[in-house]
């Protein structure tokens, strides 16, 4: 074997048993076997990505859990319906108010509450502020998975303009629970529209800033295109949802296919892109950052000034759902986020079974796609997939 | 909705339809039949995503509940297959060739319900769970509270003092 060769190679091995199977000897000294995470920066939270490599090329890849396991499905099987709220919102800390819909919105369901029009236009709102204060911080994270760190640090920036807002309308930062059963908690503060609206002028210029820095940069487009290509083969055969199969040309958002709260009532086009490597994936989210702020403006322009923003609902101590399931789902940042709650008649639910976009992506699509990826491409892989732990443990 | 109900009626045996939504019904079909019909909807009916699979455990009747819930892009519409399998022998088809995320959910009802799926890829792997020892934990037996009483309580602690009583030996030990 000439050492110059070491590509060619390297096509050779791992050998596939009958079953197709790799076999993988470590003691042939081929291989080497490297963790990264969970303690590891290039990782996207409590998980950690074990790596077999022949050279600096990755040949299998398993994802492992369980780093921060708390059973949160567990906890709210034995909670009331009220109760389970703080519970379920903490089952993805990056965008938990996708949690606080899809959970809210199953208990109305299965309980036949209605919630009032001005509830519809401030929860969109607030979920439409979730997405973009989660795209200002991936969008450029991607960047900063190949060094480029500026990005990165004006996201964070850009992430607590709206932060700020969040705290403004709800009191909390980073967890919100401003939704609950039966509408919301209130109405906007007196110049909450003229403060977002100032926010979002600068993240607006921030996004076409964040376009000359990145996806202008030599060496993000060098390491970026055409690395961890998703075939549009895999879109339904691994459960593919979100921007992943929006940029490998699949115009999937439930926003669209399956309209929710007032979004039937915006003028919006999610931007469908035809090849899906690193570069086209954090592409198409940059154009969802665009298309987030004009919601948020079609939003604030549309919405009634005043209305009843809660039902009349049952007292929360009292509430109890007669027997029933459902499916309700949400279009996160990340893709299509669903909850299935089962009632049984009681003042519990029977069963809170999260549908993460992470399960899919960060799980069957991130090992299947890292094999054959550069050791130094790992982060920037699970950063374009935008995974998010805790919805595979929950 | 209707008619796909009805076309799926005439070819298996469903029970129990709950038109839960305009675009989201539930139906009931014995476990035999449960991979056939899932085949069916994906091959025949333009259900091509697999959205998920979940279980209910109604530890009264002695039965799991899997509900497989499957999408029609194209039509926008949601099918929720359930079916029942006894506790006590708790196995079920593998419909990890269908999907490739099914395996993943399929190891995850292993680890968490006890629920087989014999031939599905890495299903004896721990998901989550490392060196679990004990029942299932998300089955309803399970009890979560005892078990962490059991397990993490009562802890050693380091030897402490009662301040006033410690303050008042060192600082002044002949009163």
């Amino acid at each position: 074997m000439s050492f110059l060769n070491l590509k060619a190679d390297r096509s050779k091995y791992p050998q596939r048993d009958a079953d197709g199977k790799m076999q993988i000897d470590l003691d042939s000294h081929k291989f080497v076997k490297l963790w990264q995470g969970p303690n590891h920066p290039g990782v996207t939270g409590n998980m950690s990505v074990e790596l077999t490599l022949a050279g600096d090329e990755i040949v299998e890849a398993k994802t492992h859990v369980g780093y921060l396991h708390r059973g949160f499905e567990k906890l709210i099987e034995r909670r009331l319906f009220i109760q389970g709220m703080q519970t379920s919102i903490r089952m993805c800390v990056a965008e938990p108010d996708s949690n606080e819909y899809v959970y809210c919105t199953a208990i109305e369901e299965l309980s036949n509450v209605e919630i009032p029009e001005m509830a519809k236009w401030i929860r969109t709102l607030i979920l439409e502020m979730a997405r973009l204060q989660s795209l200002v911080r991936v969008v450029p994270g991607q960047a900063g998975t190949f060094g480029l760190g500026l990005g990165v640090q004006w996201g964070v920036y850009m992430r607590e303009l709206i932060l700020d807002r969040f705290e403004e309308l709800t009191g909390g930062r980073v967890y919100h629970m401003f939704m609950t059963p039966g509408g919301v908690r209130g109405l906007l503060p007196d110049g909450f529209k003229t403060r977002m609206e100032e926010n979002l002028k600068e993240i607006e210029s921030f996004a076409h800033r964040i376009d000359d820095l990145i996806f202008n940069n030599v060496v993000f487009k060098k390491r970026a295109v055409d690395t961890a290509v998703i075939d549009p083969s895999w879109i339904d055969n691994y459960g593919i949802t979100g921007f992943v199969a929006r940029s490998a040309g699949f115009n999937r958002d439930v926003r669209k296919s399956f309209p929710y709260l007032i979004y039937d009532q915006l003028d919006f086009e999610p931007k469908v892109m035809e090849y899906s490597d690193i570069y086209n994936r954090a592409k198409v989210r940059w154009f969802d950052i665009l298309t987030t702020v004009d919601l948020i403006r079609q939003i604030m322009r549309k919405m009634p000034e005043k209305g009843d923003f809660k039902a009349q609902t049952p007292n929360v101590l009292h509430w109890t759902a007669p027997k029933g399931e459902t499916y309700v789902r949400s279009e996160s940042s990340r893709g299509e986020y669903g909850m299935y709650v089962v009632t049984d008649g009681t003042n519990k639910p029977r069963r809170v079974n999260l549908r993460g976009v992470s399960y899919t992506h960060a799980i069957c699509v991130l090992e299947d796609l890292l094999v054959g990826v550069n050791i130094a491409d790992v982060a920037a892989v699970m950063v374009s997939l935008q995974t998010c732990p805790p919805e595979i443990e929950r | 909705m209707n008619t796909l109900i009805d076309r799926l009626a005439k070819l298996f045996s469903i029970s129990d339809v709950v038109h839960q939504r305009p675009n989201l019904a539930f139906v009931t079909t014995p476990m035999e039949n449960t991979i056939h019909l899932i085949t069916h909807l994906r091959d025949r009916e333009s259900f091509s995503l697999f959205v998920m699979l979940s279980c209910v455990d109604w530890i009264e009747d002695n039965q799991f509940q899997l509900t497989y819930v499957l999408n029609n892009p194209t039509e926008k519409i949601d099918v929720g297959i359930r079916c029942f399998i006894n506790r006590d022998s708790a196995t079920m088809e593998s419909a990890h060739y269908l999907w490739k995320q099914v395996a993943t959910y399929q190891r995850e009802l292993k680890e968490m319900y006890g629920i087989d799926f014999p031939g599905s890829p890495r299903v004896d792997e721990s998901f989550i769970l490392e060196g679990w020892d004990n029942i299932p934990p998300m089955r309803r037996d399970f009890d979560t509270k005892k078990y962490s009483e059991e397990t993490f309580f009562p802890r050693e602690r380091p030897q402490s003092n009662d301040p006033a009583q410690y303050m008042k030996s060192k600082l002044y030990p002949d009163e």
